[in-house]
């Protein structure tokens, strides 16, 4: 897309403002400044431990920070949806995982299998709708946690590693599902290692590292050239300390 | 006294006749604990999902109560029944004593801790697991609570199979507020200890095979839910 005008900052769907929070003694975020522009799709980066998942917790309003705030204006309870890094599904069928999601939803009753339907489709997980949700491989159980998410039309879609695990197709699989959401007009938010998947996905790039941020920049920029040594040395794999 | 074989003899005659004096017995003991346990999940199925996440005060306290009530001894539950029910106690105006619902209350009594302390420790271990994920989907308590139960329902289902395996053993308790009346509160704990010690052995020997036939089918429900359970879990 071309970028006409330069001056008006992008609109934000979310922002982190100067958040810290202590775990286990230390600060695992520390004075974090993060902001989701309110469309495309931002890919945060940066090695193990850098407190990635725990800002998508504090994003999605499931851990208060000890200092600092969350802004952003989604008032509904579900306008934000999280899928964990290890998405827990509950002990029924793919379907009425999904049925549960809509009641909490408060999708009503007559209107729940039509949508359910739509969700099956989308996810194309027809073949496996009858199935125990929890016998599913780890893939499939990735893309009925992503469309349990997307049952309530979010208007932010924070992702947690959501391909770590899969094999090359069912991250297709996943990514596919990333991209329409996005296009649907929703902003996603997705935490990955995979340097192709930014690639392929990303809009903006955040790179973390011991509980800042360190690096935020357009993705193609980002791909092309990091400024700071951090992501330099991530993204040549080599060890940060 | 007869001989052992012939009672064994009479004992199987009496089961396969379908003796009337014996399936009265039989039935009111269902009877009995089936509707004490009934009970007992009533209350102690939201009694225990609350101690496993409500939050209010006393809330460890009552936990701590309600597990020590689950090694309690029939016969005090029976003489604590009693008190209550008995002509001098504060419910005697009822007139309950020495009948079936007095019985059903002691057992109810008995019960009751069994089901909450496990269904506590069912749902307390489901919440650890279930927990952030339905607080990011905006479950509200009441929802996080029906989806706990739900979930835990084959594990819940031994809980009660537990509650009547104890119930349908227990003798003390019946004993004392149900008084063993022929026709009346004779159920088949009851029944076997007293024609053991009259020295009828064919009724005490049909009654106590029964008995052991109903434990063993309770036994294999517990197996069935426990596989349905990890099935359903895949865990
Ligand atoms: N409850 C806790 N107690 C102690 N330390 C914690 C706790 N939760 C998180 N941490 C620490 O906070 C840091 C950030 O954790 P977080 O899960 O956000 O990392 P991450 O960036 O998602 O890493 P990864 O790429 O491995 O998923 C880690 O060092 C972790 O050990
Ligand atoms: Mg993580």
């Amino acid at each position: 897309m071309l970028r006409l005008v330069k001056s008006a900052p992008p609109p934000l769907a979310l922002r982190l403002d100067n958040i810290s929070l202590c775990r286990g003694g230390r600060m695992v975020v520390d004075s974090l400044d993060l902001d989701v522009p309110a469309q495309g799709i931002t890919a945060i980066m940066g090695p193990n431990g850098a407190g990635k998942s725990l800002s998508l917790r504090i994003m999605a309003g499931l851990v208060a920070p000890d200092r600092g705030a969350c802004r952003h204006d989604f008032t509904g309870k579900q306008d934000i949806a999280l899928v964990f890094q290890k998405p827990v599904l509950l002990r029924r069928t793919v379907r009425a995982n999904l049925a549960h999601a809509l009641a909490l939803y408060g999708v009503p009753r007559a209107r729940r299998k039509v949508r359910i339907a739509e969700l099956l489709e989308f996810g194309r997980l027809g073949p496996i709708a009858d199935s125990p949700a929890r016998a599913l491989s780890g893939g499939e159980q990735q893309r009925v946690a992503m469309v349990r998410a997307l049952a309530a039309k979010p208007k932010l879609l924070l992702l947690d590693e959501p391909t770590a695990s899969l094999d090359p197709q069912a991250t297709d699989a996943i990514e596919t599902l990333i991209r329409d959401t996005a296009a649907k007009g929703a902003a996603v938010v997705i935490v990955t290692h995979d340097r192709g998947q930014a690639t392929r996905l990303a809009d903006h790039v955040r790179f973390m590292h011991k509980g800042t941020l360190v690096e935020a920049a357009p993705a193609s920029d980002f791909m092309l050239a990091q400024k700071s040594p951090e992501a330099q040395a991530y993204l040549a794999g080599k060890l940060l300390l | 006294m007869q001989g052992f074989g012939d009672a064994f003899a009479a004992a199987f005659a009496l089961i396969v006749g379908f003796d009337a004096d014996l399936m009265e017995i039989v039935l009111l003991s269902l009877r009995v604990t089936l509707s004490a346990v009934a009970l007992a999940c009533i209350i102690g199925f939201p009694l225990g999902a609350a101690l496993a996440v409500g939050r209010f005060p006393f809330r460890t306290t009552l936990t701590v109560l309600i597990n020590a009530l689950m090694g309690l001894p029939p016969v005090v539950v029976g003489l604590g029944v009693y008190l209550m029910l008995s002509r001098a106690g504060p419910f005697g105006a009822l007139g309950l004593l020495y009948t079936p619902t007095a019985m059903i209350i002691a057992q109810t009594i008995l019960v009751t801790p069994i089901v909450a302390a496990l269904t506590r420790q069912i749902v307390a271990d489901l919440d650890t697991e279930y927990h952030e994920t339905l607080r990011s989907m905006g479950a509200g308590r009441a929802a996080r609570i029906g989806t706990l139960l739900w979930d835990g329902r084959f594990a819940l289902m031994t809980a009660a199979l537990a509650g009547l395996g104890r119930a349908l053993a227990e003798v003390g308790a019946v004993m004392i507020v149900g008084g063993n009346i022929d026709h009346v509160t004779r159920v088949m704990t009851t029944a076997i200890a007293l024609e053991t010690s009259k020295g009828e052995l064919a009724v005490a020997l049909g009654l106590g095979i029964i008995l052991m036939i109903l434990s063993i089918v309770i036994n294999a429900l517990l197996m069935g839910a426990r596989s349905a359970s990890e099935r359903a879990a895949y865990a």
